[in-house]
């Protein structure tokens, strides 16, 4: 049995890593976009490979769990969840190399336009990331559900964004393609607000054994 | 009084207290729900003085196969033989509480009626000194329930192919039932408690003796035969109460824990002791 908890939480370290890399990528990314950080995306580039081994290993570290140890209730919640939280943090490191090619797209010309709402988002998106790994951690209920309260201002921000842009393409044509860079930009980040979501419901699945996605009506 | 299990999955975790799975003691008179086929309420049972069940309220469903879990001497076992008074033949035991089969009290019929009515196949397999035919035939001629040789006959025939033993022994039934592997005597102890029709089957630990392949069997055996009977089945093999069981009851110290549907004790149990013991923290 004491061999089957450490088991355990080394699962939970291995995610942790993992959770790690990803803000991490997330953080440079941005840097990349609002700092003109060409160093920060090619350090995105280069450990995206680093995330999908750790994917492929904690993967295959949790299936091999549940295949030997045949977890019941909490321990099996954990490694549901685990397994769960893996692909969504994978997915999260794919799409800030989307934004740290997009970065590096706006840095070959001028900028026609100063970048106000980007970081706001960008600011919101990663406490959202910070809020889901700390619920995970410290199986905190109510620090997931302030997670998925938080996505609808990421939707709200990202559709003005959105607005503006178009409208901005309208106005001056000649700038579509650095438009469609940072429409892209937004587009990828309200996506990673959307997969820290799915974690703060994984969380709540793991701590309280509910099941709240797709707006379910349940009472918390 | 306890909840019924859910027949879904319930949505949350409980928080319910340990004692909350048993009704107070000494009140409550029983209420069977229209789809139970046993009502146990405010069950003591006593060995002597020794007390080894406190106030057990639960309902059994019908054509469900309902499992009892918990660590030795939680009283799971006592609970099951308390259900076709199987301990009567334990000197200086008692029960108080009451027990409704069909909403008619056990402890108001004939016992022998009643153990016709629930049949009981124990832990280590128990074939008679006979022939595999003999065994099987025995509860009939004991109870006169078959009117010829050729009846007789088609009956041994339908319990043995319930207890999906047919096929093993169609050519050697006036064989020793000592001839048979351990998976096949418990399997012919089966058939023997299918033969006179019972309504109930309680199986105490059935599988504990047997390999995983006869343990497999049984347990496609208690799948098939849940549609023509109520199971209850106690057993040491977590993984096997959550393969076989609708709904699974948790015994701590001669108290009942926990009674829910089986996807719930094993996923998101409501109380702490059932949680530590299913993961393997404690028992």
């Amino acid at each position: 049995m004491r061999h089957f908890v450490e088991d355990l939480e080394l699962l939970k370290t291995k995610l942790l890593e993992m959770g790690a890399l990803v803000e991490s990528a997330i953080q440079r990314s941005i840097s990349c976009v609002t700092q003109k950080d060409r160093g920060a995306a090619e350090q995105v580039f280069m450990n995206e490979a680093h995330i999908n081994a750790i994917e492929i290993e904690i993967d295959d570290f949790a299936i091999s769990l549940l295949a030997l140890q045949q977890p019941m209730a909490a321990d099996l919640r954990l490694i549901v969840a685990a397994l769960k939280i893996n692909t969504d943090l994978e997915r999260m490191g794919d799409l800030a190399v989307n934004i740290a090619q997009r970065g590096v797209s706006l840095m070959e010309g001028p900028v026609v336009k100063p970048m106000i709402d980007i970081p706001h988002i960008a600011g919101l998106v990663q406490s959202m990331v910070r809020k889901a790994l700390d619920a995970f951690v410290h199986r905190d209920a109510d620090l997931a559900r302030s997670v998925l309260s938080s996505d609808d201002a990421v939707d709200n921000m990202r559709t003005a964004c959105y607005h503006e842009l178009v409208s901005f393409m309208e106005q001056d044509p000649q700038h579509i393609q650095q438009a469609l860079a940072l429409l892209s930009i937004t587009r990828n980040l309200e996506r990673i607000a959307d997969h820290s979501t799915n974690i703060a419901e994984d969380v709540l699945f793991l701590v309280k054994g509910v099941d709240v996605r797709h707006h379910a009506e349940v009472q918390l | 009084m306890m909840p019924a299990p859910t027949k879904q999955p319930s949505s949350e975790i409980k928080t319910a207290a340990p004692a909350a799975a048993n009704a107070p003691e000494g009140e409550g008179k029983p209420t069977m729900e229209s789809d139970a086929k046993l009502c146990a309420t405010n069950l003591n049972f006593f060995y002597g003085s020794f007390q080894a069940l406190h106030g057990i309220s639960m309902q059994i469903y019908t054509n469900k196969v309902t499992a009892f879990i918990g660590p030795s001497g939680c009283g799971k076992s006592t609970f099951l033989r308390t259900l076709n008074r199987m301990y009567e033949s334990v000197r200086g035991s008692r029960v108080e509480g009451t027990i409704l089969l069909d909403g008619q009290s056990i402890f108001d019929v004939e016992v022998s009626g009643l153990r016709r009515r629930v049949g009981m196949v124990f832990q280590r397999s128990n074939p008679f000194p006979k022939s595999i035919f003999e065994n099987v035939a025995y509860g009939l001629r004991i109870n006169g329930m078959y009117e010829d040789r050729a009846g007789l006959r088609d009956s041994v025939e339908r319990s043995l192919r319930r207890a999906a033993l047919w096929d093993e022994v169609k050519d050697k039934l006036n064989q020793s039932a000592y001839g048979l592997s351990g998976g096949q005597q418990q399997r012919l102890c089966i058939a023997r408690a299918l033969a006179v029709d019972p309504e109930v089957l309680l199986l105490d630990e059935p599988c504990s003796a047997l390999d995983p392949i006869a343990t497999a069997k049984i347990e496609d055996l208690i799948f098939q035969l849940k549609s023509s009977c109520t199971i209850v089945i106690v057993t040491h093999n977590m993984q096997q109460a959550a393969r076989v069981a609708d709904n699974t009851g948790f015994f701590l110290l001669g108290r009942l824990i926990e009674f829910d549907s089986t996807t719930v004790i094993f996923k998101t149990p409501a109380c702490k002791e059932t949680e530590d013991y299913v993961t393997g923290r404690f028992g």
